[in-house]
This record gives C-alpha cells, structure tokens and sequence, in this order.
C-alpha cells in the first residue's frame, strides 16, 4: 500500500518550502488531502518545525560550534533523563543525544565566541550534580550539515540538448 | 583541379540527413538563461558508491583490456540481473557487453542486415535506428504510432508494413520519446506476426527500469521470441551513467558471436573503468536507483498535471523520463513551437519531429530536471500560451 504520509515527510524534509497544490501535483492527489495529512502530522508532533540550513560564515557572522562528550551518573528511576533535561533546557544548546560508547551524553552547543562556550561548560555544564566530566571539541570547519554540502550544490554539467 | 574532400564520403553517409537534434542544441546552446527540458539523461550524478569503486579500481592498477566480450564477473552479474525479466543467458556466449546501447544498436543491426533488407522501426523513436540501418545497408521502415494508441507499436500498422523484404524488427519501450510502453500482452500480439513473417527483433529496453505502472516486460521472455530477438540494456539511465558508455547485448550465441566480430574488431573492448563502475551498480546499486526511479515519477506526476492544467493534450507517459504533450491545438509545427518558446521564454524542449514524422505535433519534455526548474519552465510556458 502506498504510505503517502512518508512520501510527504521524505519530499518536505528536502524542501520544507513545498506548497501543498506543488506537493498535490507531484503525488498525484487533491490538495485537500495533503493539507489533511500535513495538519496531522503536526497536530502529532511529527512534524515539529520547519528549518533553513544557513552558511553563516558567507553573512559574515561566524557563529561557533563545539561538541562535548559529557559523562554522567544516571540516576535512578529517571536514568539520563532528568539530567539530559536540565542541559537541554539552555537554549545555546542545539542538540543533545544520549550515546552509546565512551560517553553519555553528546552536547552540541553554539555561541558567537570560543568564549561563550569555555564559559557555559565551565560554569553550567560541568559543575551540574551528577556530571563527571566533559571533553570539548571545537568545529573546524563545516562541510556538511543535514545532508546539505556547504560548498554549494554541484552544476548541472550536462549538455542542453541531447538525443 | 580543386578537390572537393566532400566528394569522397560513401553515399550511404551522404543520404542520412543532419540530426534535428543537432540543429536544435545549436540554436539553444546560443542563448543565455535557458531552462532546458531539452536533455535525455537523469539529472543524478552517478551513485557516489559507484564513482568510488571507479576510484579504487584506479587505484588497484585496473587499467589493461578486458576480454573481448567484457569482463566475466560483470557478464555474471548481468545474468542474474535479467533474471528479473524471465531471461536466461549464458554470461559464457550469450551476453556482449557494448559501448552504451548505442554501440548494441550499431552491432546488432551490421550484425542482421543484408543489403535491402527493411529495418521496421516504431516511430517516433530513438535517433539512432534509421541512420544505423542505413549504414547497415538496409531500408528503415517507420512504424507509425498514435497517441491514441498511447504511442504503442499497433499489430495493424506492423503487418501492414511488413513486406517480403522485412526482415528486422526494432522493439524499443518504454520509449523515448513518447514514454509509451508495452505490456505483456500487447507484445503477444506483435510475437504472433514476428513468428507470422519470421521476423528477428531487436529489443532495446535501456529504460526497462523506469516504469511508473507495473514492471516492464521483456519481450524476449514471450514463448519463441528468445531465439530471435537481441536485448539490448545499459547503465546510462537507470544508474545515471551516461558518461560511461556501458550497455550489454544478450541473445542466442550465434547472434551474440556475430556481433562480437564487428564488436572486436572495431572496438577491442568497452573501457576497463566504465565495466568495474557497472559492476558496482549491480551489485550494490540497487536502492539508490530505485529512489532515483521514485524522484522521477513525482517530477512525471508534477509535468503532467502541470501541462495539463496549461491546457495541452499530454497523454500519460508510463516509462522512461519524457512527457511528450501534443501543441496541434496553437497550429503551429513541433519545431515553430519549440523555436518560439526558446526565443520568447527560454525555455528548450525537444521539437517531436525529431524523432520521426510521427512525432509531428508534439514536444518532447524531459522531467528529469528540478523539481524548481520544473514549476520554473511550466510558468514560462503557461505565459507563452497566453500570449498566442
Ligand atoms: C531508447 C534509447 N536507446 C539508446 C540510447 C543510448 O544509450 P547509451 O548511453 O547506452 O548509448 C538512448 C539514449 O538516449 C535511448 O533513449
């Protein structure tokens, strides 16, 4: 049977820009019908937010990025939960996975300065009840994010007109 | 005495006419800010699994001649992939591997024709057929095809052309450019006359993968046809692999060994490098074509109703890339049309004539571009109408 809802969410995942009358057309249903299901699908917190990857570094405001491996004692009744929520909580925070492997929880964090960040793991994140440890890792550069290359997207390199 | 360097070229050369592509890349090639749905091939680049492989059998040394019919492993591999359509070939004696279906097309044909012989072809269709029969020494024959058939190769039309001189068959669906196919049935109907007049076909299926309703039929899988039909397949469209020039032969081996004479003589070998990229494809390609062939069907679905809500007749094209919309409706010809549009909307689609007079009538266009370039062409297009 076709899931028409995982062939919405594919196709707004790669453009979130996609009208629906656009997204009717390409899969070959009423325009009521995607408007129905896009609504579902954020009434159930599937779709949650509709983003736009941006290459800061070519507006000239460079933004810094770091990734910190935090190590820490679960708890009991809660695990990594209740922890995870209280760092999450900062809205420099980005992203927070829980991992498997060496560490814990993996923190990705950004700020407008090197700085920003020494000073929010040195005086948030580090000295939290129950965190052993973290290991800061700047990023360098960026090359890919969500599946977008930042040095732009090839050319289309194929002759005008062909047979 | 001045010499005329013209005057040396053989008369099967001199009689074939330029290419109404060829005219038609020129005119378009001369402007700027052009949205093309002009071209004939994926707008993917090749698999990166794929372009990788390349790579590493680069580095591995892998730069020597294969063996003249291609290398053993991906004769294999090509064996076990045509098992999906019902065909069994010997990857030993029964599989060539070509220099893209083009070079299949060229050796089948040398390979069949003997002077006179007519050459039945689907029309529109192809480029590449006519001018190959020509040079093969046989006489094409278009066979015409009707939207109102959906484009599809009728018994009535073949057995009305067919004459005591016919003696090939060109099969070539899904086609380009009309994205006709023909199911199973339909192509009983044609193997009762192939075994009626003791015809051969050629199959050329390179877009057997690209089926937006049903899986393709392979007519060599009908009962009697494998014993007179060459398939013909490649790695250009479904892989997005134009640019390696890789396509495959399969048939009887006394055919295949027919065309491996010419094969390796005029060619030695396909290039070493396309044939290890292939081989990946096969072995490891096949999810990323098939959410290739998934983006194609939603830009098919998106240039259809686009067209459609433009007010043209398209007929709904099942196969290959192309949605080829008929313009008889502004009383114009298929080249006024697309001339105009290009000049006034920059926007190159592919006159139908091009393909065969059948073809009259109707634009071929490509959907194998953005899904924005798409909208972009579409809106330009709508104003064109408007305007006349
Ligand atoms: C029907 C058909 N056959 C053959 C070819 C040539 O393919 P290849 O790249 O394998 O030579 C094309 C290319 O457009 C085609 O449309």
């Amino acid at each position: 049977m076709r899931d028409l809802q995982k062939e919405i969410l594919e196709l707004l995942e790669k453009d979130s820009r996609l009208s629906k009358t656009q997204l009717a057309k390409m899969l070959n249903v009423t325009p009521e019908e995607v408007e129905q299901i896009i609504f579902e699908l954020e009434q159930d917190n599937v779709i949650l937010k509709y983003h736009t990857v941006i290459n800061w570094e070519k507006q000239a405001c460079p933004r810094v990025t770091a990734l910190i491996e935090v190590n820490i004692t679960p708890q009991r009744e809660v695990g990594f939960d209740k922890i995870a929520e209280r760092i999450y909580r900062f809205p420099q925070v980005k992203s927070v996975y829980l991992m498997s492997g060496s560490y814990d929880l993996c923190v990705i964090i950004e700020g407008e300065t090197m700085h920003d960040i020494s000073f929010f793991v040195a005086e948030k994140l580090a000295p939290l009840e129950h965190v052993n440890g973290t290991k800061t890792h700047f990023v360098m550069k960026r090359y890919k994010e969500d599946g977008v290359i930042f040095s732009g997207e090839e050319k289309d390199k194929r002759l005008v007109v062909s047979p | 005495m001045t010499i005329n360097p013209g005057s040396f070229i053989n008369e099967a050369v001199k009689s074939i006419p330029p290419s109404g592509i060829r005219k038609f890349f020129d005119l378009v090639s001369q402007t700027e800010g052009v949205i093309s749905l002009g071209v004939g091939e994926p707008d993917f680049v090749t698999p990166w699994h794929i372009r990788e492989a390349c790579y590493y059998s680069l580095e591995k040394g892998f730069t020597m001649y294969t063996s003249n019919y291609g290398m053993p492993e991906l004769r294999k591999a090509i064996s076990v992939y045509l098992q999906k359509y019902a065909l069994e070939y010997n990857p030993l004696d029964e599989i060539l591997i070509t220099v893209g279906v083009s070079e299949g097309v060229d050796l089948a044909l040398r390979a069949l024709t003997s002077p006179g012989d007519e050459i039945l072809i689907p029309d529109p269709s192809y480029v590449s057929y006519a001018p190959g029969a020509i040079l093969a020494g046989g006489t094409p024959i278009p066979l015409s095809t009707y939207e109102k058939d959906e484009f599809k190769l009728t018994p009535e039309e073949l057995e009305h052309k067919i004459t005591s001189k016919s003696k090939v068959l060109i099969l070539t669906f899904p086609n380009n450019p009309t994205g006709a196919i023909m199911t199973k049935e339909d192509l009983e109907k044609i193997a009762q006359l192939v075994e009626k007049y003791n015809l051969v076909v050629i199959s050329d299926e390179i877009y057997s993968e690209l089926t937006y309703e049903g899986k393709h039929y392979s007519f060599a899988a009908l009962p009697g046809m494998w014993e007179r039909t060459i398939t013909l397949n490649g790695f250009s469209k479904a892989f997005a692999m134009t640019g390696w020039r890789i396509g495959y032969a399969a048939a009887p081996k006394e055919i295949i060994s027919a065309m491996m004479k010419i094969h390796q003589f005029s060619i030695l070998c396909a290039p070493i490098m396309g044939q290890k990229a292939a081989l990946e494809a096969l072995i490891n390609g096949e999810s990323e074509m098939k959410k290739m062939v998934h983006s194609f069907n939603q830009r098919r679905n998106l240039i259809v109703n686009g067209l459609r809500e433009l007010g043209l007749d398209c007929f709904e094209p099942k196969g290959s890339f192309y949605a080829f919309p008929s313009i008889k409706k502004t009383g114009m010809t298929s080249e006024e049309f697309a001339e105009k549009l290009l000049l006034e909307e920059k926007v190159a689609v592919v006159p139908g004539n091009a393909f065969g007079e059948s073809g009259e009538g109707f634009i071929r266009c490509c959907y194998a571009a953005s899904v924005g370039n798409i909208n972009e062409a579409l809106e330009r297009m709508g104003r064109f109408l408007n305007r006349l």
